[in-house]
């Protein structure tokens, strides 16, 4: 067993959890986040062509009056993305688009995909992101609640709002879009982080019952370190996975992988760093589980 | 819990066995006792996707204007005087001179023409409401508008279905999505286009005849060669009353044209009114665009005839198609479309395999190089959870995506925790402990509640991803959440079976992990 003190670095860590979460908030705030397609509204279209220059491509559609436009290299060598705003009624430029540019570029083009999401449809979908997430911390803390006792509950949820916060600031900062997989990413980044704190707080409630004289910041540090080497361990075997998706698993998927990466490295931090010390401000001890064993049984 | 009964034992590996063996019927071509299969999302195998949206306010309004006649015949059978009538949009105003009277006559609910009882809601059709001393205003109630929605809701799928088939895609699925939009989903369809255009017409078909009579009044519509015709209101025939429309070609000039039959009401005005009207010009109005004005040469009373209008041979096909489907009820509009072409899907899933692969390769060694023989037997509660995870979702016939994978592959990464929370846990109990046996069994007693824990967690976000989500995103939630299942048994089941194999054999040795 390792015997770190992680007890001592917490006031640190706890600061610099602040400064990230705020300028994350701050971020979000005034940058504001890069939507996709799915919850702007808008057309995307991939295309695959060979000898073909990005220029020529901004040119033939800038003749078009579709608004706001941007083409960018998506991936391999020859390939495309580009995004219209403008969402028209029934789609009608999408042929339009394609015509134009097969009938311009002397060269042939592979219409690899074409989204289109309309105003109505995309503000669903962003409402109904924002409802997952939040009902996901809910029912988090509701679970956590009923398995542990409401400091475990407040702590726990205060680290997830610091894991999604700060992995959508890092997605601010960084422009990068913001669509249906990143929710996902989210979800799941929600449930990974609740995973590795309900670890370490289920050691921490072992060790109160064992341990009555040592105070709360001891047993969170002795918790921590017991529960380290399962935690680096699991890490390094999601990371394992998620770098192979990241890698080989192509661009649709490189969003999804990079959020989960973060939220993988933010959410094991935040276990030990964030959740464990809202035990102790909350002056966690065995008196705590006694007092809640009392009221179940009257 | 390292003392497995042979029951018990005999039930995990039946378990397993019978469920990985499904994911096996992904392997074979096809099998006439079992066909099941993991379905490849749109993403994957490539695609379109669309979803539609009715627009029932037209139909209101002309649901509304059909009130007007019956009501006005209703009004003065029964001696009600009325005045000021007027029809705007979605209400219908009038002062009346016997307002009691007329509430007896509106809200009975027995043969009513006009404001018919719904019974499945029991409610009625038309609600009114007085707006000043004899002034009312008619309108639709809630579940009158309901009732007209969901029933355009229901005829649009019908003949979205008919157009669809008759274009011919392979296995498309056509289905209600909440209460004013249909989702069809096309596999296999590189550009849907056509598909497109087919379903945003109407295809509204009247025939109406060219003249300056305004008993009716006239609309003023441009023929198919630019001229400027005044066409009665009057509608002689309309697109219902087409039994079948077949492109052809014309013999004479050999021009595409659309040949139809009629139904015997059909026939029956078609004849009249070309019988009454020869020399006229008959004007064939689809979706108020005239698509041909031809005279009338010769009463047509054979309940056929023929629609000419400098077609190409496509747009021949596609009217055909149009007629023969009848007509939507309402337009439809495209909310949400999503195509991938074939190539992509096909790299999708490339690289989706190539990184299950990797990723599955690289946590294997290091969990072998990690617990060694642990490792193997964790190695070996991985496969065996993939190939669980791959029978579940062959059993389920579920539909796998390309974040279907990546759940996959994220399932590979985190089942292993399972195994290392009990491995660690027995690493700490087996240095007090002095009895090997003993370390393990506490060491998997009290790991237990933790992993329950651990992975329920992780299982409630999946739930509300599956319950959220969309499209490909669901099946994401889908595998995650298998995967936990999966999780949970193979490491607490076949995992701790074969460590007590390893365990128990070596009882008097020393066992490390």
């Amino acid at each position: 067993m390792t015997n770190y003190s992680f007890s001592s670095r917490f006031k640190q860590a706890n600061i610099f959890s602040l400064i990230l979460f705020f300028l994350s908030i701050i971020f979000i705030g005034f940058k504001g986040l890069n939507y996709g397609i799915d919850f702007k509204g808008g057309t995307l279209i991939e295309l695959r062509s060979k000898n073909i220059e990005i220029s020529s491509i901004r040119n033939i559609l800038k003749n078009m009056n579709l608004g706001d436009i941007n083409v960018k290299k998506f991936g391999k060598e020859g390939d495309y993305l580009i995004k219209v705003e403008q969402t028209g009624d029934n789609n009608k430029f999408i042929p339009k688009i394609k015509k134009k540019l097969t009938d311009n570029l002397n060269s042939e083009i592979n219409f690899r995909r074409v989204e289109n999401v309309g105003p109505k449809v995309s503000a669903e979908l962003l409402q109904s992101g924002i409802i997952a997430i939040s009902l996901s911390l809910v029912a988090m803390l509701f679970y956590i609640w009923v398995r542990f006792e409401w400091q475990f509950s407040i702590g726990s949820i205060i680290a997830l709002f610091h894991d999604v916060i700060i992995t959508l600031g890092i997605f601010s900062i960084l422009s990068l879009e913001i669509n249906l997989s990143i929710i996902a990413a989210v979800l799941t980044i929600v449930g990974y982080s609740m995973n590795d704190t309900v670890v370490i707080y289920d050691r921490i409630r072992e060790n109160l019952g064992k341990y009555h004289k040592l105070n709360i910041s001891d047993i969170a540090n002795l918790s921590i370190n017991e529960t380290l080497a399962r935690t680096i361990i699991t890490s390094v075997t999601t990371l394992l996975a998620l770098f192979s998706i990241f890698i080989l698993g192509g661009e649709i998927l490189r969003g999804f992988s990079f959020a989960m990466i973060l939220g993988v490295l933010i959410g094991t931090y935040s276990s030990i760093f964030v959740a464990s010390p809202i035990l102790q401000f909350f002056k966690v001890s065995y008196k705590t589980l006694e007092k809640e064993e009392e009221k179940i049984v009257p | 819990m390292l003392n497995f009964s042979k029951i018990n034992v005999l039930s995990i590996y039946l378990i397993f066995f019978f469920i990985s063996i499904f994911s096996f019927l992904n392997f074979q071509n096809s099998n006439q006792f079992f066909e099941k299969k993991i379905n490849l999302g749109l993403d994957l195998q490539g695609g379109s996707y669309l979803l539609l949206e009715i627009n029932s306010d037209s139909l209101v309004e002309e649901k509304l204007q059909s009130k007007v006649i019956p009501l006005k015949k209703l009004l003065k059978d029964n001696n009600i005087n009325y005045s000021n009538f007027k029809i705007n949009e979605k209400t219908l105003s009038l002062t009346i001179n016997n307002k009691d009277k007329f509430e007896l006559l509106f809200n009975s609910q027995k043969n009513n023409p006009i404001n018919p009882y719904i019974d499945n809601y029991r409610a009625f059709e038309l609600e009114y409401k007085n707006t000043n001393s004899n002034k009312i205003e008619i309108f639709f109630s809630k579940f009158g508008l309901l009732t007209i929605n969901n029933a355009a809701l229901k005829q649009s799928i019908e003949i979205v279905r008919r157009r669809i088939d008759d274009v011919g895609t392979k296995e498309p699925t056509i289905l209600q999505r909440g209460e004013k939009r249909i989702l069809v989903e096309l596999p296999g369809l590189k550009d849907p286009e056509r598909i497109k255009t087919l379903l945003g017409k109407t295809a509204k078909l009247n025939f109406r005849l060219v003249s300056d009579n305004n008993e009716f009044g006239t609309d003023s519509l441009i023929s198919e060669n630019g001229e400027k015709l005044k066409v009665s209101k009057r509608i002689i025939m309309s697109g219902e009353n087409l039994i079948d429309a077949q492109p052809n070609i014309n013999n004479q000039n050999n021009e595409p044209t659309v040949s139809f039959t009629l139904d015997r009401l059909g026939a029956q005005k078609f004849g009249r009114t070309t019988t009454d009207n020869v020399g006229k010009r008959l004007a064939i109005v689809l979706d108020g665009e005239i698509v041909s004005a031809p005279n009338i040469n010769e009463p047509i009373t054979g309940g056929s005839g023929m629609i000419s209008g400098n077609f190409s041979f496509q747009e021949a096909t596609d009217l055909a198609l149009l007629l023969r489907s009848g007509a939507l009820p309402t337009p439809l509009l495209v909310v949400e479309e999503r195509t991938v072409g074939p190539d992509l899907g096909e790299d999708s899933i490339k690289s989706g395999l190539t990184s299950l692969v990797v990723g599955f390769i690289l946590v294997i060694l290091f969990m072998l190089y990690k617990y060694k023989v642990f490792g193997l037997i964790a190695n070996t509660a991985l496969i065996a959870n993939l190939l669980m995870l791959a029978g579940i979702l062959t059993i389920l016939e579920a539909t796998l995506t390309l974040p279907g994978i990546a759940g996959i592959i994220l399932t590979v990464g985190m089942a292993v925790d399972a195994n290392v929370l009990i491995f660690e846990r027995i690493k700490e109990e087996l240095k007090t402990e002095k009895s090997i046996i003993h370390a393990f069994d506490t060491g998997y007693t009290k790991a237990k509640i933790t992993v329950l824990d651990a992975n329920i967690t992780t299982l409630i976000a999946a739930i509300i991803l599956f319950a959220f989500g969309s499209g490909p995103i669901k099946g994401f939630a889908i595998t995650l959440a298998i995967g936990i299942i999966t999780t949970l048994f193979t490491a607490y089941f076949l995992a701790r079976h074969l460590t007590s194999l390893v365990v128990l054999n070596n009882r008097n040795k020393e066992v490390k992990i």
